[in-house]
């Protein structure tokens, strides 16, 4: 696995938090959302119940998987599609330009699929001469703008309308400072309705695919999965293995929990169900693992594959609404992101996990039930254990267990804690000192609880009256 | 190709080994409410319009008064064939996007979230209700089904090469969480809900 250097979380959360108005936005913007979500939650009579029976359906997959593919495999094909399998990224990028090779086309038009962010297809197929252009609106947006995106299903919540309006006046020649979404939504329509009309090859996500039909079902608001499907000769779905389901029935109950957790409606625009190409038309499913069946052998950790992307959890997030989703460096960001992450490469983000204060919200509003702080505080034992921690942390932490432990120790450790704050203060209020970082340090007291007790207490005062 | 067998290989050797039986849907969906009510204020609450009609005369009149019949309007309906065309069903489908209006009819609707059930063998085209400016659905008032839970029961083993959801119209907020109708599908939607 490549170890590239990174700019760890809290590196990058503080460049975000610069600019004050801009992070007190994105976290208004996305509480908002959340606040949405709970709204349609609580409408649903059966939510909790639903949650439940979503999350034992996940557990039987994971259960099972191995069969459910085989029977997926063999439904699709029987349905004319043809199916792949990837065991990594490589693998899976490979496969896709062998179609497009295959067929001699250099342009695909995309919906929105974070497995290719996951696996950077886009740059690959770049280098390869073929150019990718994004259709969900945000994609669409943050891929002029050669970045990634900051949120799985809000890909440009990190954008204001200005710099939307800017890159839209730069890449298609909108009016300078028109800042207006319904004109700004219209341009980007207009130009990619001309890319829906031209490609002949579409490429796709996958939410859910059914072991039972050997189905897959794509879901947007915006139709662009279905108009670059249903216009192109040749559709390639991707989908990572966890995608599945046992039962077509089974998608009534994901269905009702997807889109209003992700964004509070009560269902997507469209909920696609392609069972089977166009007469005469050709569709691959590219069926992907890349960490995936590692992830299924960590007992502590499987669970986080049960995940149907909605995004509740980065929307409830204290640490990923104020700290905004490139700060993840990691396709999936946020509190799902960030245990997904350290199992494709540890070293790479074992800074994720330590981003949270593990406040339990992203436990408690997840559709499938998946422990997600739970997994991120397990997570911090692995990366400490084999080493991925920084040293200063890591030698922080042991001095303190020491300290802590002997209460001779602890209790000369006060006293000189104390003394050296009131009497040398820049001793402790400066950089080195992280707890200082946007911090006032408290003031002295004269004497620790401890003296304070023992002068005090009720076993005290009877000597003293002794 | 060996990274099939290498996969279920990992796969099989990774997967939890206690049985988890699949749960029991059938304590899903009980919720009463009243269906045609809950379809309409569903419906307008994500930017459709539902339109109570009484037989296909009055649908053909309020097409006729609220779209331009100058422009090209496509349905699957012999119904409506004095205001629609019904020849398109096998030409190149990119030749449909000049539709202003599609007109089509659903298997159902479902009142939770106001989708409506429509396959390929009833949408003349798969691309049909997406590539139109505008579109318009009918569906029977009886086969207002309440929740999704009703909705699979009733697709079944349905067959079909493709089926969605339709729920409203094209729609996004990827722009600072502004709502936009009309994303790269149809920019209004119109139920017909038939007596």
């Amino acid at each position: 696995m490549s170890s590239e250097k990174v700019i760890p979380h809290s590196e990058a959360a503080a460049k975000f938090n610069k600019d004050v108005e801009r992070v007190n936005w994105h976290d208004e913007t996305l509480w908002f959302v959340r606040a949405k979500r709970d709204k349609s939650a609580h409408q649903i009579e059966d939510w909790e119940l639903l949650r439940e029976t979503a999350s034992k359906i996940k557990f039987n997959v994971l259960s099972n998987i191995h069969d459910y593919l085989v029977e997926f495999e063999a439904n699709a094909q029987r349905n004319g599609i043809i199916v792949h399998w990837a065991a990594d990224a490589k693998e899976h990028n490979e496969i896709v330009h062998s179609i497009m090779a295959k067929h001699e086309v250099k342009q695909m038009v995309k919906s929105k699929s974070m497995l290719t962010e996951e696996c950077h297809l886009n740059d690959y197929l770049a280098e390869k001469g073929i150019e990718v252009i994004d259709s969900d609106l945000g994609e669409y947006i943050v891929q002029l703008r050669k970045e990634p995106p900051s949120h799985i299903v809000l890909p440009a919540i990190h954008l204001k309308k200005e710099d939307v309006s800017e890159t839209f006046h730069e890449h298609l020649g909108t009016e300078k400072g028109n800042f207006n979404p319904q004109y700004l939504t219209e341009s980007a329509r207009q130009s990619l309705r001309n890319t829906f009309l031209t490609r002949k090859v579409a490429l796709t996500g996958v939410n859910f695919a059914v072991a039972e039909t050997g189905e897959i079902v794509v879901c947007t608001n915006e139709g662009n999965a279905d108009m670059g499907a249903h216009l192109a000769d040749v559709h390639i779905a991707c989908m990572g293995f966890e995608k599945l389901i046992p039962k077509r029935e089974h998608l009534g109950v994901f269905l009702r929990l997807l889109a209003r957790s992700a964004t509070g409606q009560p269902i997507t625009t469209f909920s696609s169900h392609f069972k089977k190409p166009r007469d005469g038309k050709e569709m691959h499913i590219v069926i992907v693992d890349n960490g995936r069946s590692t992830q299924l052998g960590r007992e502590e950790f499987r669970n986080s594959l049960k995940c149907i992307r909605c995004g509740a959890c980065m929307n409830t997030c204290p640490v990923y609404r104020r700290s905004g989703g490139h700060s993840y460096h990691n396709a999936v960001a946020g509190p799902i992101g960030s245990i997904l992450a350290p199992n494709l490469d540890m070293s790479k983000n074992a800074d994720l996990p330590f981003a949270s204060t593990l406040c339990g919200s992203c436990t408690n509003v997840c559709p499938v039930k998946i422990d997600i702080h739970d997994q991120l505080y397990k997570w911090r034992q692995v990366l400490v254990k084999e080493g991925h921690t920084p040293t200063a942390k890591t030698v922080a932490m042991k001095t303190m267990a020491k300290v802590l432990a002997n209460p001779t120790v602890f209790n000369i450790a006060g006293k000189s804690g104390r003394f050296v704050m009131k009497n040398v203060p820049a001793m402790v209020n400066n950089k080195m000192n992280k707890w200082y970082d946007q911090r006032e340090m408290p003031d002295v007291p004269e004497e620790s609880f401890r003296e304070w007790y023992k002068k005090n207490s009720k076993e005290s005062k009877d000597k003293k009256n002794e | 190709m060996s990274s099939k067998g290498d996969i279920l290989k990992r796969i099989k050797l990774n997967q939890p080994t206690e049985a988890a039986e699949l749960p029991d849907l059938n304590l899903l969906g009980s919720e009463q409410f009243d269906v045609l009510e809950t379809y309409k204020t569903v419906l307008k609450g994500i930017g459709g319009d539902p339109v109570e009609v009484a037989d296909y005369n009055e649908i053909i009149n309020y097409i006729k008064s609220n779209y331009n019949l100058d422009k090209r309007v496509i349905t699957t309906l012999p119904e409506l064939s004095e205001i629609a065309s019904l020849d398109w069903k096998t030409v190149d489908p990119h030749s449909l996007q000049d539709v202003e209006l599609t007109v089509v009819k659903a298997h159902f609707g479902v009142a939770e979230n106001s989708g409506l059930w429509v396959t390929d063998d009833i949408l003349g085209q798969r691309v049909a209700p997406f590539i139109a400016q505008y579109l318009a659905i009918i569906v029977h008032k009886k086969d207002l089904v309440r929740t999704m839970q009703q909705a699979y029961q009733r697709i079944g083993n349905m067959e079909y090469g493709f089926g969605t959801f339709i729920a409203g119209p094209s729609k996004t907020a990827d722009i600072e969480q502004s709502l936009v109708l009309g994303a790269h599908g149809a920019r209004g939607l119109i139920v017909f809900l038939l007596d």
